[in-house]
């Protein structure tokens, strides 16, 4: 099975169904408001919104945990080391080492927002085909040249990735074992290698094609995006929760 | 390495930000329609990299590979980087969205530098060619590195362990990327050397 998945893209909820241009903005706002955020009155309520866009979504939420369990390794190390190294008053020690209040609420706080963001972009951006995310991105006026990267570069994934696994099984079955060594090195080198310039040659192969077919370097969409009533009202309540968020954060220093 | 959502200052990620869309830019004008296909398949390898661990020890790595993108992109190593993290950021969740620029900056800044720093090298055949191929993709992984470690620190004077830790834990990468970036280098110029072209341009 391919470790190469979409598994939040599917579904028919109202959050599939909102317009993607309006999510992808709504997505950009609440992030940069929520990493921009340093008091726990704005982020708690920022992650409770982004629990209410992902109970809408009705996605899989054991998906859901287990990806946010991964991406949290980084905060993981971060509750190694923060705590114990961030100055301030004491609350716990053992031996040498002692965790200060500080340090944890600094910890507990990065925790929140970076799950936070994640949560609403998991709800809000990953819940649209990469494909359809490719043209949303070029209506919203970002350079074509970079959408059609995008969207290349998503194609040959798939291709790539299923090429490595045929690789890998030629080398398992040669009774590859892999070991720290040169030998061990030098084969996954070429294995990168080869699988560059097999992969050169398909795109090769793949853009002859496309210009045999007439290609000039236009994507031409069967789908049209259209902004609906509910699209609007989505727009309208995000702007509305992200005014109340700058309120908590700007105008009610008291509560942190 | 990614840095996760919410742990940097606006500032820094507002700095990181603004470099992204300018090396962006700068790469995008270098890259005709032509060349698309071309830069998606090194943005696709980049993106299938971190999923090929390589066993050291007791632990397994996953390959990096930037130093490789800037050897045969240059400039182009910059939207191409930008692509293969936003689709990691929207597939995986590894990094994000608000730290899309300066994971992009750490990644694709020492890709550039290092294309530039050793294309003299790498124009000679032979030793001079193997030396350069292995020092472009361990001074890739050692510039990525202090500039993660200078993002943090950047950030707070709190994060100055974590950044010394994080910069610790690149060596055991730097020398095992250094390797497979020579032995890359080594395979494509025996097996498909106008993929190197990138390195005679002007």
């Amino acid at each position: 099975m391919s470790a190469i998945q979409e598994p939040f893209s599917e579904g028919q909820s109202l959050v599939h169904r909102l317009d993607p241009r309006g999510k992808i903005g709504v997505a950009a706002l609440f992030a940069v408001l929520l990493a921009t955020a340093n008091n726990y009155a704005t982020i708690l309520t920022g992650l409770a919104l982004s629990l209410v866009c992902l109970a809408l979504a009705g996605l899989p939420l054991r998906k859901v945990a287990a990806r946010l369990l991964v991406v949290n390794s980084f905060i993981f190390f971060l509750w190694l080391v923060l705590p114990l190294t961030y100055p301030g008053d004491v609350v716990w020690e053992l031996g040498p080492l002692s965790a200060s209040r500080q340090g944890l609420l600094f910890t507990g706080l990065i925790t929140l927002k970076s799950n936070a963001i994640i949560i609403i972009l998991i709800t809000l951006v990953a819940t649209v085909p990469v494909i359809t995310l490719g043209q949303a991105l070029q209506n919203l006026r970002l350079p074509d040249k970079l959408c059609h990267l995008l969207l290349f570069t998503y194609r040959y994934l798939y291709v790539f990735e299923e090429e490595f696994h045929r690789l890998l099984q030629a080398l398992k079955i040669r009774g590859f074992q892999p070991r720290t060594n040169l030998h061990t090195y030098r084969t996954y080198a070429y294995l990168a290698a080869m699988l560059l310039v097999r992969s050169y040659d398909r795109a090769d192969n793949v853009y002859r094609a496309m210009l045999c077919r007439g290609f000039n370097g236009t994507f031409y969409s069967l789908k049209t995006f259209s902004w609906q009533r509910q699209d609007h009202s989505f727009l309208a309540a995000s702007l509305l929760a992200a005014a109340a968020l700058g309120y908590l954060e700007w105008l009610q220093p008291s509560l942190g | 390495m990614h840095i996760s959502e919410g742990v940097l200052s606006p500032a820094v990620l507002a700095g990181g930000a603004v470099l992204t869309v300018v090396g962006t830019a700068v790469g995008l004008k270098k890259v005709d329609y032509e060349a698309i296909p071309r830069v998606a398949i090194l943005s696709a390898a980049f993106f299938v990299a971190s999923l090929i661990h390589v066993p050291l020890g007791p632990v397994g790595l996953h390959l990096v590979l930037n130093g490789l993108m800037g050897l045969l992109l240059g400039w182009m190593a910059v939207p191409a980087i930008l692509i293969a993290l936003f689709l990691q950021a929207l597939l995986f969740q590894f990094g994000g969205l608000t730290v899309l620029g300066v994971n992009t900056v750490t990644m694709a800044a020492p890709a550039v530098l290092c294309f530039y720093a050793y294309r003299g090298l790498l124009r000679h055949p032979g030793t001079p060619a193997a030396i350069g191929a292995f020092a472009c993709g361990f001074s890739a992984v050692l510039l990525s590195g202090l500039l993660v470690a200078l993002a943090l620190i950047s950030t707070g004077q709190a994060f100055l362990e974590v950044a010394q830790l994080v910069l610790l834990a690149h060596i055991p990468i730097m020398i095992i990327e250094g390797i497979i970036t020579l032995f890359i280098y080594l395979f494509l110029q025996k097996v498909r050397p106008e993929m190197l072209e990138g390195i005679y341009a002007s």
